[in-house]
């Protein structure tokens, strides 16, 4: 009699259906520039994850004896910033906040824009025109001008910028969503579907949800460079964090006046800003060249 | 065509009438008293309520939307509450400055974006290609308030070659187009011609790679055409779309210039946007981004309508 060992009973293998995301990935994972995106992203997520523990110093010790000191003074591998704060902590644990601003304006008005376009789109006719419309008169603003303008009336502050980038990133995914949606549901399935008597909750859930929220979330994932690029500049003009919270465009602002007697020190945060917002743009780049069945 | 036009209008109309709207509640939404700026703490009631009804604040909604907007539609938009000037006024004499940037940005960003462009969808998937792609996405992703420092940095600081701020000598408004003037434009529109020219280049790069997958350019090859008169069709079927975005873009600049008048300290509606938001002028912050959205609104207007008329593909 042999002993039954489960570890080493033999699975019965059955072959995935390769399926549509599982092709998505293989693109991906064999595209040097995605990895290469997706490294340097993963590493600023895990460093800010972690910056309590990693910090070399306090990011929050100030210093008036060493104020504004160059790249790799004594211990301090990128300087002080204009408060003798050491920059390189500063720059960790301002990942965080950083990411964080970038990143959830985007995901918020990706569910909230997903499901007022994919309402719009299924229902037609007069609720389409007027939600529609209304979506037209926010997507009239430059987005720059509107973030500001909502956030210069609602006043500083994380809670006033996050709604107000929210509100700037609806529309266009709003759109996108209802441009999607509309197709979808002329399609043959869908009339099928209704035809065999399912409901419109049903139909939208089964349907339409998976055909849909993929090319939105493509979509979306293109707005996070905007968003990071955007919501450091709130900071930056002193509309989103406050001092003395590490943010990378609010220390390039308060930074600003070191560009004569310090200005690599300076010009770091933006760096950090730049290579965030690049690898996001590749990224979203490469995931929508991997989704493109035609290639 | 004209059907199109007049339909095209008839559709902004209730689209403007949103946009001032909106603009009315960004007084209404901000929190706090709007006069709060202006009164010192220890006003008599009698004066708050007497500035109460100047500014119109006592009355409903409606009706003080439906006034503002009758005032502003004859070009009053207030007064400013910081200032006590029209903010009509300081509105148009920064308007011109921003448009004078943004005009020059996007000119020369349609320039590079176009070469860059050009190049790479006629060298498509070579090196050069690469380089122009490279360069788009840089152009794209880069915080252009932190490409402004870096350009102050390098070009003033470092080489002094650039003023790093105001728009003349001795911070005077008195523009003109001379070097002494013109100096203090460059840094300012070189760095905002950045993010025009990145779309433009990608715009241009996949409309030329199009066109020349066409089989009217195979056939043109057969008949014998020369490179050059290739190069003209191109040009011809490729311009509509190109110039349409280069449009749009200078509509995004009119609107995101806050951020690059704020690094180069430039006197136009951005600089005005920053004092209004710091000095809770919110009769200033509502004006200045009622004219900006406008212009916007009227832009597109403007484009889509240039659009159809110079390309006889489109029919509308």
């Amino acid at each position: 009699m042999t002993t039954l060992n489960a570890g080493a009973a033999p699975a019965p293998v059955y072959e995935r259906s390769a399926g549509f995301w599982s092709g998505v990935l293989k693109k991906l994972a064999r595209d040097p520039v995605a990895i290469g995106a997706a490294a340097v992203l993963l590493a600023l997520v895990l460093i800010a994850l972690f910056a309590p523990l990693i910090t070399p110093h306090d990011p929050y010790q100030t210093s008036l004896l060493k104020r504004l000191r160059p790249i790799g003074f004594e211990n301090f591998l990128l300087g002080t910033d204009e408060l003798g704060r050491d920059l390189l902590s500063r720059l960790m644990l301002g990942a965080r906040l950083s990411l964080f601003m970038g990143i959830v304006p985007v995901l918020i008005a990706f569910v909230l824009g997903s499901a007022i376009g994919i309402l719009a789109g299924y229902a037609g006719g007069l609720a389409n025109t007027l939600i529609m419309r209304t979506i037209d008169v926010l997507y009239a603003f430059p987005s720059v001008l509107l973030a500001i303008a909502l956030s210069g009336a609602l006043g500083a502050g994380i809670g006033n910028a996050l709604l107000s980038l929210t509100i700037v990133f609806i529309p266009p995914i709003a759109r996108v969503a209802e441009s999607v949606t509309t197709q979808v549901r002329g399609r043959d399935f869908v009339e099928a579907a209704r035809a065999s008597g399912a409901g419109a909750f049903t139909i939208v859930r089964v349907h339409v949800l998976g055909n849909v929220l993929g090319p939105i979330f493509v979509y979306a994932t293109s707005l996070i460079a905007v968003s990071m690029i955007l919501a450091s500049g709130l900071s930056f003009l002193g509309l989103g964090v406050r001092p003395p919270e590490p943010e990378w465009g609010l220390m390039l602002n308060t930074l600003r006046t070191a560009i004569y007697t310090q200005p690599w020190v300076a010009a770091l945060p933006g760096v950090m800003i730049f290579i965030t917002s690049i690898s996001f743009n590749l990224l979203s780049d490469s995931l929508r060249s991997a989704m493109d069945v035609k290639n | 065509m004209i059907f199109y036009l007049l339909r095209r209008i008839v559709y902004t109309v209730p689209i403007m009438l949103g946009v001032a709207f909106f603009c009315f509640l960004l007084v209404h939404i901000s929190p706090g008293d709007p006069l709060v700026a202006i009164l010192p703490p220890d006003a008599s009631v009698e004066l708050q309520r007497q500035l109460m009804t100047l500014y119109g604040f006592d009355r409903s909604w409606p009706e003080q939307f439906f006034g503002w907007l009758w005032r502003a539609l004859q070009g009053d938009l207030g007064t400013s509450i910081a200032t006590g000037r029209p903010v009509a006024d300081e509105v148009f004499r920064a308007v011109g400055n921003t448009l004078m940037l943004a005009c020059l940005a996007t000119l020369i960003g349609f320039l590079l974006g176009s070469l860059f462009g050009f190049v790479a969808g006629y060298f498509s998937n070579s090196w050069v290609d690469r380089a122009a792609s490279a360069l788009s996405v840089l152009g794209v992703s880069v915080p252009h308030y932190w490409l402004g420092m870096v350009m102050v940095i390098v070009f003033s600081a470092w080489l002094g070659w650039l003023p790093p701020t105001g728009a003349g000598p001795g911070g005077s408004d008195q523009w003109a187009w001379d070097w002494a003037h013109i100096q203090y434009m460059v840094l300012p529109a070189v760095t905002m011609s950045v993010i025009p020219m990145g779309i433009i280049a990608r715009t241009v790069r996949a409309l030329v790679a199009d066109i020349l997958a066409q089989e009217f350019v195979v056939g043109l090859k057969a008949k014998g055409m020369t490179d050059s008169g290739i190069f003209l069709h191109v040009v011809k079927n490729a311009a509509p779309t190109a110039l349409a975005v280069m449009g749009l873009q200078l509509g995004y600049l009119l609107g995101g210039s806050i951020l690059i008048e704020t690094v180069f300290s430039w006197p136009g509606t951005g600089f005005l946007l920053n004092s209004a938001i710091f000095q809770r002028d919110l009769p200033l912050l509502q004006g200045t981004i009622l004219v900006l959205a406008m212009f916007f609104v009227l832009l597109n207007l403007l484009v889509d309508t240039l659009q159809t008329a110079i390309d006889p593909r489109i029919q509308r």
